[in-house]
């Protein structure tokens, strides 16, 4: 089963939800907690876990032997990024635009295109307790976060407990993140921001076919913009965590809420619970 | 003219808000968001709307039902396994794992596959009550955030150059990928908005790392200061350390969320706040006019 934690606005607390839900999942099943907001990853700032290895994520970039080039310009035909452009017949490589798509050694009937890997960054993998970890991390310069997206997913194991944590927004590193999941809980605040971005992710999800449920963070008792939008959309609304300055220090600590005020673990038993009733049907 | 443009790394620490509340002090500036994955200036800023433009983002494989043979070379010579075989034995593109490549249209030899332009979103050029913005909205869930946010850039640019105006602040997405990158290339100076939290500081190490790549001038600017005053200090040795100019420090207070309810900005609203950010600006101001580049 995989669960994705999303949000459009940052700083939304989807790491938060995420970690928590994780660490308790693990005291019951065999669970990964999957960090793939590759550009800033901060899930393991919580879950500090040991014995890491890391793997690199490479694209997969053409080479040319100018040797064995024949002038043909199919290569710099065939690429729709600029990547390979061709002059006097004689390609020109401009390795950070190309998407590894491999159209131009694919092309090239001389033989004259190589591919050779790019290292862009990097998955890590670890162990909180029982908890398995595992990141991906864009280098820094790079711009291929979905790439490193798709290397990260491939190495989920099959028959876990899945706890994906997006990266904020709702473009092509989202939709990586979401692509194959079983439920999206989308992590939102009660503001106007909050709002309006809740309502971009949830076309995401839409648009994606994926069911979904609503967390409110920073909740506030006088105020029920969320509520009423969720009950407008029919989007459960699975949970609620309180606004309180004790969790916004806690979090600043890199502490996990389950640990550091254990009045909230029963929050979290409650939400897992919710999120396995919705998953198992 | 001198662009700021407003980043942080990590989501949520407070850069449209802060940007939004600089513009109402900035004399005649041009705004521009950049956030055009999740833009929510235009909620604080409130736009008149004027002129919507089509944004067309990457190319999206389209299969021709009638002319496929189902031989299923798309598939194989697909590297983003975007080609799907239904159990009826119709292949189909997932428009969600497409890249645009076109490497299955060239290889079909019945001609089977288009490439199709894809209307991924729309920008537009406004007036707020501070000035021109330009802004944009992209269809949820597609690709070419970056090339949406070079294009709204360039817009906010050229009216400043239009208008003679002397400032753009700039609204820079999270993160420090694709538009994060096309939201700073260039700058005159990136005004990283940071806080005082264990995430926070590890992805504001990230984006210098990014800005220093670009070379583009930073300045930092620390908010809600007092949630972590330990990490405040660190942030404070950090800027001390690498020579970051440091242009303020902002408190927690719950006034951004009552200014945003209103739709104005935490210097319209007022507040103990307010003042900090006025003093913040100051140094801002100084900041840019030492030695920051003209475009």
């Amino acid at each position: 089963m995989r669960i994705a934690i999303a949000s459009g606005k940052g700083g939304a607390g989807k790491t938060t939800v995420a970690t928590n839900l994780a660490v308790l999942s693990a005291e019951m099943h065999r669970t990964v907690y999957v960090d793939c907001d590759v550009e800033e990853p901060n899930g393991g700032l919580f879950l500090k876990p040991t014995g890491l290895q890391s793997w690199p994520v490479e694209l997969l970039v053409p080479r040319v032997e100018r040797e064995k080039c024949l002038r043909c310009g199919l290569c710099a035909q065939i690429c729709q990024f600029g990547a390979l452009i061709s002059l006097r017949g004689l390609p020109f490589i401009h390795q950070r635009l190309c998407h590894g798509c491999g159209g131009c050694a694919q092309v090239c009937s001389a033989g004259a295109i190589r591919e050779e890997p790019r290292p862009i960054g990097t998955v890590v993998e670890g162990r909180a307790g029982e908890l398995l970890f595992l990141e991906g991390r864009l280098e820094v310069g790079e711009a291929w976060s979905p790439q490193v997206i798709r290397a990260l997913k491939k190495r989920i194991p099959r028959q876990t407990t899945a706890f994906l944590d997006a990266p904020p927004g709702t473009s092509c590193p989202v939709v990586t993140t979401l692509s194959e999941v079983d439920f999206v809980l989308l992590v939102c605040e009660p503001t106007p921001f909050g709002l309006h971005d809740l309502d971009l992710i949830l076309h995401t999800v839409r648009a994606m076919n994926v069911p979904c449920g609503a967390f409110i963070n920073r909740w506030e008792k006088d105020e029920d913009s969320v509520e009423r939008f969720c009950l407008r959309e029919g989007v459960p609304l699975l949970a609620t965590l309180p606004d309180d300055r004790r969790i916004a220090e806690a979090c600043s600590r890199g502490e996990l809420l389950v640990h550091s005020l254990p009045e909230f673990w029963p929050l979290f038993v409650d939400l897992f619970t919710r999120l396995l009733e919705r998953t198992d049907r | 003219m001198k662009e700021i443009v407003f980043v942080s790394g990590k989501g949520g620490t407070g850069k449209t808000s802060l940007m939004a509340a600089f513009t109402s002090l900035a004399k005649n500036p041009v705004v521009a968001d950049c956030d055009v994955d999740a833009a929510d200036l235009f909620l604080l800023l409130q736009p008149q709307q004027q002129q919507p433009h089509s944004f067309v983002g990457g190319k999206q494989a389209h299969i021709e039902a009638d002319l496929c043979l189902r031989e299923g070379i798309c598939q194989q010579v697909c590297r983003f396994d975007a080609v799907r075989r239904e159990t009826d034995g119709r292949y189909l593109i997932d428009p969600f794992r497409c890249e645009g490549c076109g490497v299955c249209a060239y290889f079909c030899i019945h001609g089977a596959i288009r490439l199709v332009a894809d209307q991924a979103g729309v920008w537009f050029s406004s007036q707020t009550r501070f000035g021109p913005m330009v802004h944009a909205h992209l269809e949820p869930g597609r690709e070419n955030s970056g090339k949406l946010v070079t294009i709204v850039r360039q817009e906010a640019q050229r009216i400043c150059q239009e208008k003679g105006r002397e400032l753009l602040l700039v609204d820079g997405p999270p993160g420090i990928g694709c538009p994060a990158i096309a939201s700073l290339v260039g700058a005159g100076l990136a005004l990283a908005v940071t806080e005082p939290t264990v995430a926070a500081v590890h992805d504001l190490q990230r984006l210098l790392e990014l800005v220093r790549q670009l070379k583009v001038r930073i300045a930092l600017l620390i908010n809600k200061w007092d949630i972590n005053p330990i990490i405040t200090t660190e942030l404070e040795a950090l800027a001390e350390s690498q020579k970051l100019p440091l242009v303020g420090r902002i408190s927690y207070h719950p006034s951004f969320t009552h200014a945003q309810r209103e739709g104005k900005t935490i210097v319209e609203y007022g507040g103990p706040v307010a003042d900090e950010i006025r003093q913040a600006w100051l140094s801002i101001i100084h900041e840019v006019e030492a030695n920051g580049p003209e475009h």
